[in-house]
């Protein structure tokens, strides 16, 4: 290598490393590299040679920390990451721009699809008749462009959009083909469960370009699927306020807006929202800290007294859990939750880290759900012939079962992490290949179950 | 001779101004101008003076355009605007103002009184 090229190498060191600044963009960084340039120009030609003139340039630059803390004095705001406003073209690559555009375009697309059967004569807010039809179908007039979304982002191959194409005019058959009643426990079931089947397994291939068998990239999905619902709740709070402010200023000239507010903002804003949020997400995972693991600090800890303090309680007044109607649906949301506490903790955590006290909490929070579930379970077992298996037992009892299998192995690995330390890769890949078991008992919910129990 | 950090900083903002107002200039150039006028006296680290350069730029002191350098390089070039001049000639009144004041002190001893805290300012 020559002497001139080695001291580019080394001018591009120095700018890269300069760059990982969070308060110094990457203009500052070019102004600052012509100084450096004049300076080993000056300094050559008092004939100091290419390595010398580069140290003492650097040197009298100022050490890296020091001029960094000048740049954030001076621009505390730079501390705050901003996703919108790009600082400098070059500092937001054309990735999220283009993307954008897709985005925009694809959530049209999807407002557009959700209104569209209205040229067949359903309205949103039309009789029983047109609300079945979309209760039914809503799912399958978004998702299918959330999967686009991310197929086409990913360059799909061919295959794999056939993959994708194939669960859609399934969902599609089903949900119009099969002889559902309206309000009937399978046809609620089949409804609840129609956007979790597709989610896992269906929008989960696309985001992850079809490489189903990559365990970190099953996790990325984990961290996207959490992310985007946070999201989505922003987004949704924003409608809300539009909304509500539509109301106001129309009601404020004497006109009521009901019409235009149910059948053009509500449906076509929650359709094109789930869009924007994924894009946003896709946008800012790198830019911004993630929301779904800070939520799992904070809540991880409460959840787990309020567990311990549940069964202690039990053990004192010797109260048993009191089988009610919605008490298994109740317990497996509660399921539910602890797992995605343990998810999300997990997506955030170093796989390499030793056990740490939050490690033994988590553990902690564990073990108390498993209890809690369990008497919650012995309860339902006494009375098991009582009621009888009709759908919605059977789906609550099903999703129950799976829940504990996941969060009972999950704690028996724990266990092992916390007594022999090393790695911490077996929980989070006995948590990416249970993923798919949620999505394929979604699935049964969805086609089997109306069969299995007659549509009732 | 060693200047007192603070009063580098000090000085910092009215010499960039009053260097300006020769004409445009660049960073590199502003502090080579800096050795030339204070003898080589005053020396900054070097990268001190962008974050200055850019708050100057903020208060609307001076004008930043990029332009090129004779080699075709990226350069980013300050201009100093009114509110520029008219800053500086402020600071140029104050300095002075000190500047008599240190020099009157001398003179007449009759003024002279101490406080125990003088000597705790001058660190840096």
């Amino acid at each position: 290598m020559t002497s001139e090229a080695a001291l580019e190498q080394r001018i591009g060191e120095w700018r890269n490393y300069f760059r990982t600044r969070q308060a110094v963009h990457s203009a500052d960084v070019a102004e600052l590299e012509d100084h450096l340039r004049s300076q080993i120009d000056a300094l050559r030609q008092a004939g100091l040679d290419e390595d010398e003139a580069f140290l003492v340039a650097v040197k009298r630059l100022g050490s890296l920390d020091t001029v960094s803390h000048e740049f954030a004095r001076e621009y505390s705001e730079r501390l705050w990451k901003q996703l919108m406003v790009a600082p400098a073209a070059a500092d937001s690559g054309p990735a999220g721009r283009s993307g954008g555009v897709l985005a925009v375009a694809l959530a049209v697309g999807a407002a557009v699809a959700i209104k569209l059967p209205e040229l067949f004569g359903r309205s949103i807010m039309g009789g029983d008749t047109d609300a079945f039809f979309y209760a039914r179908n809503v799912t399958l007039f978004v998702l299918p462009f959330l999967a686009g979304f991310f197929a086409l982002k990913r360059s799909l191959h061919k295959t794999g959009w056939t993959w994708l194409l194939f669960p859609f005019i399934a969902a599609a058959l089903i949900m119009n083909v099969l002889p559902f009643k309206v309000d009937h426990q399978t046809t609620i079931l089949a409804i609840i469960h129609l956007p979790i089947a597709l989610w896992l397994l269906t929008i989960g291939f696309a985001y992850i370009g079809g490489e189903w068998r990559n365990h970190a990239q099953r996790m990325n999905f984990v961290r996207f699927s959490g992310e985007w619902f946070i999201y989505y709740v922003l987004t949704a709070l924003g409608g809300g306020t539009l909304i509500a402010f539509t109301f106001f200023i129309f009601n404020a000239i004497g006109l009521k807006p009901d019409d235009f507010v149910g059948q053009w903002i509500v449906p076509c804003g929650a359709a094109g929202a789930v869009l924007i949020a994924a894009w946003l997400v896709e946008w800012k995972k790198s830019v911004i800290e993630n929301m779904a693991p800070v939520l799992t600090m904070l809540f991880t800890p409460l959840f787990t007294v309020l567990l311990l303090v549940f069964v202690g309680t039990i053990i004192v007044t010797g109260n048993a859990i009191d089988v009610g109607r919605e008490v298994l649906i109740g317990f497996d949301l509660l399921l539910v939750l602890v797992l995605g506490l343990l998810l999300y903790s997990i997506s955030a955590r170093d796989s390499h880290a030793p056990p740490s006290r939050s490690d033994r909490l988590r553990l902690a929070l564990l073990l108390s759900a498993l209890v809690v579930d369990g008497l919650a379970l012995w309860a339902i077992a006494a009375r098991i012939s009582e009621f009888g298996f009709s759908a919605n037992k059977t789906a609550a009892l099903g999703l129950n079962i799976l829940l504990l299998i996941n969060l009972g192995w999950s704690a028996v690995l724990y266990m092992r992490f916390l007594a022999k330390g090393g790695s911490f890769t077996a929980l989070e890949r006995w948590q990416t290949s249970y993923l798919p078991v949620f999505g394929i008992w979604a699935w049964v919910v969805v086609a089997l179950f109306p069969v299995i129990f007659k549509y009732q | 001779m060693e200047i007192n950090k603070d009063l580098v900083a000090a000085s910092a903002t009215p010499l960039v101004l009053a260097i300006l107002s020769e004409g445009d200039s660049y960073g590199y150039a502003i502090i080579k101008r800096v050795g030339e006028l204070s003898g080589g006296e005053l020396a900054w680290t070097d990268g001190m003076l962008y974050p200055i350069l850019h708050r100057l730029e903020r208060n609307g002191y001076v004008k930043a355009i990029w332009g090129e350098s004779e080699t075709g390089r990226r350069r980013k070039y300050y201009q100093l605007t009114k509110a520029g001049a008219e800053h500086l000639e402020r600071q140029r009144r104050q300095w002075h103002l000190v500047d008599l004041a240190l020099r009157a002190s001398g003179s007449s001893p009759s003024t002279r009184h101490r406080k125990k805290d003088d000597d705790s300012h001058a660190g840096g």
